[in-house]
């Protein structure tokens, strides 16, 4: 298992590497590894860019890259973190409401901003937007899992419909935000809604890249005891698990990381859902390797799936979003059929 | 020891326990038995300390158990549950070293990987720890949970210990629920506290050292098999008439059912 495991990370990691420099070199302009390299020199050593393709290396393609690896590695962790609290492998962000509540929250600034008093929004300048996204996955997911959960037990057909009522009232509530912005606010919704990271800023990636290591970091920590949680509670309390204090703990960081991730760049489904599936039926579910797994393989995915969505029609783009359900939902029907019955190495009892 | 003095525990406006108090030493292997919905279930998850909502003390050594942090407790005290839900893929010796997961922080250490290996000798596992769990039947799944609990409490140490199953024979055939009782009979020579909640009165007579009936809730009866176990007990708990004769293997009491031909 130890060897399996060290060759599934090298080459991974390769994989990764890979593919991010490929995504920084292909677009609407294409960039060579030597102006990656001496673009940065400059940059390091305080330069301005020498050329147009350094520019569009530094102050475009790299963060837009960085940005999008790293959403990748988000949804794929939080779909982790969601199906070990909810202990269902079929859970995602997009699933339980924190995804719609996020963008409901982000949109209620994007339209209404420019009603709120200027001190307070200069105040919090760039964080106004993935704090009301925070606010709104946080409401949202708590509503679902305080009605799906009865006594001990949570039940998933409860989960499903309730997350799906959530979620409805949420993407309802963007949709009535972007009925009522004016136009040009209305189409940034739109576009905004299906996922897209052609916006992407420096101050954007070391906004959710901060965010998005921090619970990183956390969960990790918590992975033992998110083991211990696929028992139940019961059992993992009798495995000196404090249950509520993981419970809430995992829920507040999973729902700032998707909800600081989705202000940015939209809502972008199946992520979560599907990297979890693809690394437990080749690894586990041991979340010591599921966990830095699924980061990887999600900032893999992602990255990818934002390479087809800027070179298929280029020089137009698709959004990201529809390019990952595209690809994403017959695969995951696809694994579900597969494996889906309990009597096969790795199914699930979903 | 561990011992309970008036425990009272209601679940809505149902009286679930009234006033038990009970004492389980080591050395001797306690069963509850009782009706379904006699309070044998909630009873156990007071003393392992799931439950928190009750009036009375639960003492471990003397010590109140709220005293005892979660992860204090789990290192003394494993407990076997009626059913573990796992719905993951894991492989079983991955389930196994969880009973291992409150003596390390984040590598097992070499001791943990030996008292798993132990445990799973024990339970005749080793030809299962790399299947995936969810592939096994339920008597395997049982066994995997028995072998993940017993490695939780396995290290001998200069503490009591304690084991507690709630109802452990349920998808266990005959020959591994004879296995499974031998096995915690030889546990209670360490100093050791088992109890466990049973519904075979005939197993509890031949493994029980000491034997707790509870009746809507309240303690009725207490004291070893060969005391106190009598038709009219039996009768008064369980509304079930019978005739007790004497084992002629072991010499305790066996239960015969009188049902109407």
């Amino acid at each position: 298992m130890l060897k399996k495991s060290k060759y599934f990370f090298s080459i991974s990691i390769i994989l990764l590497i890979v593919v991010l420099i490929a995504a920084i070199a292909f677009g609407a302009v294409s960039i060579r590894p030597a102006e990656m390299f001496s673009s940065l020199k400059h940059f390091f050593q305080g330069e301005a860019p020498a050329n147009i393709y350094e520019g569009v290396f530094l102050k475009l393609r790299l963060p837009r890259v960085l940005l999008c690896a790293i959403t990748g590695a988000v949804l794929a962790v939080s779909g982790v973190l969601m199906q070990g609290l909810f202990r269902n492998p079929i859970v995602e962000p997009g699933l339980v409401g924190t995804s719609a509540g996020a963008a409901f929250g982000a949109s209620l600034i994007f339209v209404l901003g420019s009603n709120i008093n200027p001190t307070f929004k200069s105040t919090m300048g760039p964080f106004l937007v993935p704090l009301f996204a925070f606010g709104g996955g946080l409401i949202a997911t708590y509503v679902v899992y305080v009605l799906a959960k009865t006594e001990k037990r949570i039940s998933i057909i409860a989960l499903l419909l309730i997350g799906m009522t959530v979620n409805a009232l949420g993407l309802s509530g963007v949709g009535f935000m972007s009925f009522i912005a004016r136009d040009p606010q209305a189409r940034s919704i739109t576009f905004w809604g299906l996922g897209n990271f052609s916006g992407a800023t420096w101050l954007q990636v070391s906004i959710v890249g901060s965010v998005a290591l921090v619970v990183f970091i956390i969960a990790t920590f918590f992975s033992k005891q998110l083991n211990a949680l696929l028992l139940g509670e019961e059992e993992a309390t009798y495995l000196g698990v404090n249950t509520g204090r993981l419970k809430t703990t995992i829920l507040i960081i999973n729902t700032a990381m998707v909800s600081v991730a989705t202000a940015f760049v939209g809502v972008i489904s199946f992520v979560g859902l599907i990297v979890p599936h693809i690394i437990r039926l080749l690894m586990g579910s041991d979340n010591k390797i599921l966990l830095p797994a699924s980061m990887i393989v999600g900032a893999i995915l992602l990255t990818l799936a934002d390479m087809a969505a800027r070179l298929l029609i280029a020089p137009a783009e698709i959004p990201v979003g529809i390019i990952v359900s595209i690809v994403c939902a017959p695969v995951f029907i696809f694994l579900l059929k597969k494996f889906g019955a309990v009597g096969q190495k790795g199914g699930y009892n979903a | 020891m561990l011992s309970t003095s008036s425990i009272c525990y209601t679940a809505g406006r149902k009286d679930i326990l009234k006033n038990v108090s009970a004492d389980f030493l080591p050395g001797k292997f306690s069963m509850i038995l009782g009706q379904n919905g006699s309070g044998k279930s909630s009873f156990l998850k007071i003393f392992s300390g799931e439950t928190t909502k009750y009036s009375g003390t639960v003492l471990y050594r003397g010590k109140s158990i709220q005293s005892y942090s979660k992860n204090e407790l789990a290192k003394v005290r494993a407990v076997m549950s009626q059913q573990p839900e796992l719905s993951f893929p894991l492989t079983v010796d991955e389930v196994i070293m969880m009973g291992r997961y409150p003596h390390f922080e984040f590598r097992p250490t070499a001791i943990d990987i030996t008292i798993c290996k132990e445990v799973t000798e024990r339970m005749r596992l080793e030809n299962f720890l790399n299947r995936n769990y969810l592939t096994l039947s339920g008597g395997e799944k049982q066994r995997v949970h028995y072998a993940r609990v017993l490695a939780q409490i396995w290290e001998q140490k200069n503490e009591i210990r304690y084991l507690f199953l709630d109802e452990p024979l349920n998808s266990l055939d005959i020959a591994y629920q004879h296995e499974f009782l031998e096995l915690a009979k030889e546990l209670k020579s360490d100093n050791t506290v088992i109890v466990a909640v049973m519904h075979d009165i005939n197993l509890a007579a031949q493994y029980g050292d000491q034997l707790f009936f509870l009746k809507d809730g309240a303690l009725i009866a207490s004291g070893s098999p060969s005391t106190i176990l009598t038709e009219s007990l039996i009768e008064k708990t369980f509304g079930v008439k019978t005739t007790i004769i004497n084992n002629p293997i072991s010499g305790q009491p066996l239960i015969l059912y009188n049902t109407k031909q």
